[in-house]
């Protein structure tokens, strides 16, 4: 009696399995999140446009450079100075897109690693014949060579101006300048273009759960960026956290000193209106991070993580503008807003990439 | 009465169609494992391998270890072809394990499965016909004890029954999970991946149709009536999983072990079906009716046999013996038939502090870890204090001093949101590794609790 009730219940069981499945698909009730959607809204309204932002300041700031290389003088400095503040400030919006284009030119590496190799600047200047293509010059050039450039080689700007006027190398100093320029424009250009043309049609219809997959990327590069890229490299290495002492010269901007707190936050703002799918430009939303949190029934996640990079933010803002600076005199605060950034690493990589459930590795997993 | 059963005999061909599959399946197992490049990338490159309690001796042995795997892949054809059975089957079974026990990393409960199942066909007489060992001697047996097939059902029953009895738990039946974490993202499946799989009630009617499944599948294989239904499901339910889970191998272990529960007539197809596609021409042999273990072999065969399921069917419910959330401490967890029961992820971060100066630093677990292993390492405490002791020995070998090693770890349980996991305030370089409860694991605090078996 019970085996035959079994074999009902289990038949019953198969069959509707079945059967659901075809009248799901006769009445084509989809209700599922559009992943679709989510990366086009990524790639249209974040991602692109984001290149498209940094590229436009990454010329004003190369034509910056060109015309102080022409003619040094206060004015032209003052204008290559603004116009790489700008750049390096929407470039805390693009670093974390390494994808595409971008990973296969290891773009990022090319752009801002630091701290600078400052002998290895000044012998490329004075020795000339270097390569900027070469994996050891990458910490050679990019933001952290320019900000040595326009703040480092001099205290003040008279002496800074006249390395390039009358100064002995004056002509080798500006041809290294135009040099990174150049390097950096086209890489950028190099990147964009490629979203443009045929990668933005293969990352938003590469929409499986694979480990190669558009999604799951996009979401590994994330949340590396956020952990690597941010959390580590500008907070987490000065504050000495990997280290027995703290390293107070491998802040970023290291040569310009007061803006290294501005471009945390930057960043931060950057990782957390990705996470939000706001837009680059205007301040409307579109699907996201967040939204497939809430499909997925968890708002918990999603408000633990909006609370915590709003309490690093808190942190961050207690520090002083030169985190150099603020490394030497009160640590702790460092290492107080480092605790912050890392809380929000376990939210993601811990809690929203259980939700996702995304592939990370190939390997057989266990089943009956 | 038991001495009746020992004596009962049973056609032999079931055990020898077993024999052949589970060899040939065995070689494309090893194969496989090759070619995806496994070897290489999980024992090779890593620096740093976790061990079992016990067995800290057991390593890769740099490249030879494609020694080891070259030999168990020889060993599981000479199983398939029945060639010197005996000493073939006991190298398989030794080299299988000495893999399985390199790097507790790859864990997987189907592997224990095939060391287990090749630990017991040590003792069965599966050369007994079809095999160069009978071609050889110019004897093939007809008949060989029942106990001997028996024994491998009973064995696949405890795996499908202990699996099932394991699901009888609330968050299994209660919540769907982990069902609910991973079918959602299988939304890239043809046909059923944005509807079917994106259901609440289908997450639910996997959980129940799993635990039911696995929990009556031994009883519908023994009964003749339901035995044909019965393997219809073992092959919807096996392949349905291998579609949703990159499960590797074992469905087809599975499906090839449900065939044990058939009677001989289904086997003899087999056979004639091996012989057609390999031309092998059927030759004059002594035809002997009954296999018998000398008496000294029978004592000895018996006897171990006997104490192998009494292990079998005890060892999975040590976990009673520890304090707290099995699914938690995971204290008892491994080699009890627990299979897909949970979606656990965890981050563990390392501090490395000097006790008289008080500075420390953090581990970059990339420095020292496979992502592989460091996702297996942050929500299992037996790899976190493992792993604990190696960065204290490096960081000693360099030249530290006063080490203690601490750990900020957080775990998030079958969709629970994550939460401290083991003491943060504990220096994980002074415990000792043992198979006592671990104190130093913070409690399981959530909510939402697991009740069940």
């Amino acid at each position: 009696m019970s085996k035959k009730f079994l074999s009902i219940v289990f038949l019953s069981v198969l069959i509707n399995a079945c059967s659901n499945d075809r009248s799901e698909e006769s009445i084509s009730l989809v209700d599922n999140f559009d992943r679709g959607s989510m990366l086009t809204n990524l790639s249209d309204n974040i991602i692109i446009p984001s290149y498209e932002g940094f590229a436009a300041k990454m010329t004003l700031m190369k034509n910056a450079g060109q015309t102080f290389t022409t003619s040094p003088n206060q004015n032209t400095l003052d204008e290559f100075r603004s116009s790489w503040l700008e750049a390096y400030k929407i470039w805390q919006r693009v670093e974390m897109f390494n994808i595409g284009k971008a990973e296969e030119l290891q773009y990022s590496y090319y752009m801002n690693v630091y701290p600078l190799n400052v002998s290895d600047v000044e012998n490329n200047i004075v020795n000339g014949g270097y390569n900027l293509n070469n994996v050891n010059n990458q910490d050679a050039q990019g933001f952290p060579a320019l900000d040595y450039l326009l703040y480092g080689i001099s205290d003040n700007d008279s002496d800074l101006i006249d390395m390039y006027l009358t100064g002995a190398d004056a002509s080798k100093y500006s041809n290294y300048v135009n040099a990174i320029l150049n390097q950096m424009n086209s890489l950028t250009q190099e990147v964009l273009t490629h979203w443009k043309s045929s990668f933005r049609s293969n990352f938003i219809n590469s929409k499986s759960n694979t480990a190669t997959s558009s999604l799951n990327k996009l979401v590994n590069d994330f949340i590396f960026y956020y952990e690597k890229g941010l959390r580590a490299n500008k907070i987490g290495i000065p504050a000495g956290i990997f280290s027995t002492n703290p390293l107070p010269n491998k802040v970023e901007a290291f040569y310009r000193k007061d803006i290294s707190k501005e471009l945390v936050l930057d960043a931060l703002q950057a990782v957390e209106d990705f996470f939000n799918g706001k837009h680059f430009n205007g301040n409307s939303t579109g699907e996201s991070f967040k939204s497939y949190l809430l499909y997925l029934d968890r708002n918990d996640i999603y408000i633990s993580t909006r609370d915590q990079f709003n309490a690093a933010r808190i942190e961050i803002n207690n520090l002083t503008n030169n985190l150099s600076e603020q490394v030497i005199t009160d640590n702790s605060k460092m290492t107080r807003a480092y605790d912050e950034l890392q809380k929000a690493v376990v939210l993601l990589k811990v809690d929203m990439l259980q939700a996702f459930s995304i592939n990370i590795d190939y390997v057989d997993a266990d089943g009956d | 009465m038991i001495t009746k059963y020992f004596n009962k005999h049973t056609d032999a061909k079931p055990l020898v169609v077993f024999r052949i599959f589970f060899g040939v399946m065995m070689f494309i197992s090893m194969v496989r494992f090759w070619v995806n490049g496994w070897v290489d990338k999980l024992y090779i490159k890593p620096t740093f391998f976790f061990s079992y309690y016990g067995f800290e001796w057991i390593k890769p042995i740099g490249n030879y270890t494609y020694l080891i795997f070259i030999i168990c892949a020889l060993a599981s054809i000479f199983v398939a072809i029945g060639f010197k059975y005996r000493i073939a089957i006991i190298i398989f079974f030794l080299s299988f394990t000495y893999i399985e026990l390199m790097d507790k990393t790859t864990y997987l409960n189907h592997y224990y499965f095939v060391s287990v199942l090749s630990f017991l066909l040590i003792f069965l007489p599966a050369n007994a016909r079809f095999s160069v060992d009978s071609f050889l001697n110019k004897k093939q047996y007809n008949q060989i004890p029942r106990w001997t097939i028996d024994s491998l059902k009973l064995l696949v029953s405890i795996v499908y029954f202990y699996a099932g009895l394991a699901k009888l738990n609330s968050d299994w039946l209660l919540r769907a999970m982990p069902l609910k974490i991973w079918l959602p993202s299988k939304y890239d499946l043809p046909l059923i991946g944005n509807n079917l799989m994106q259901q609440d009630w289908f997450y639910y009617a996997m959980s129940w149709g799993g635990a039911i499944y696995d929990l009556m599948i031994p009883f519908l294989l023994l009964f003749r009536k339901t035995r044909f239904f019965a393997f219809i499901l073992v092959l919807f339910f096996h392949i349905f999983t291998r579609v949703l889970f990159p499960i590797g191998m074992f469905p087809y272990i599975m499906i090839v072990s449900s065939l044990l529960f058939f009677d001989a007539t289904i086997h003899t197809k087999i056979i004639h079906w091996i012989k057609k596609i390999t031309f092998i021409t059927v030759t004059k042999f002594e035809e002997v009716k009954k296999y018998q273990y000398t008496n000294s072999v029978k004592k000895i065969t018996t006897s171990v046999v006997i104490i192998f399921f009494m292990v079998q069917l005890l060892f999975p419910w040590r976990y009673l013996l520890y304090p707290g959330e099995l699914f938690w401490t995971e204290e008892g967890y491994r080699f009890s038939w627990r299979v897909m029961l949970m979606e656990k992820a965890g981050a563990a971060n390392f501090k490395i502090v000097d006790s008289v100066s008080n500075s420390s630093f953090y581990v970059q677990n990339s420095d020292f870890l496979t992502s592989f292993q460091e996702k297996q390492m942050s929500f299992q405490p037996d790899f976190i204090l493992e792993y604990a002791h190696y960065l204290g020995d490096h960081f000693a070998s360099q030249g530290h001093q006063n080490i203690e090693v601490y750990v900020d770890s957080y775990v998030a349980l079958n969709g629970r949101m994550s939460q401290p996991y083991i003491n943060s305030t504990v220096d994980l370089y002074k415990v000792k590794t043992s198979i006592f409860h671990k104190d130093w694991i913070v409690p399981f605090t959530s909510d939402i609790k697991i009740k069940g078996l």
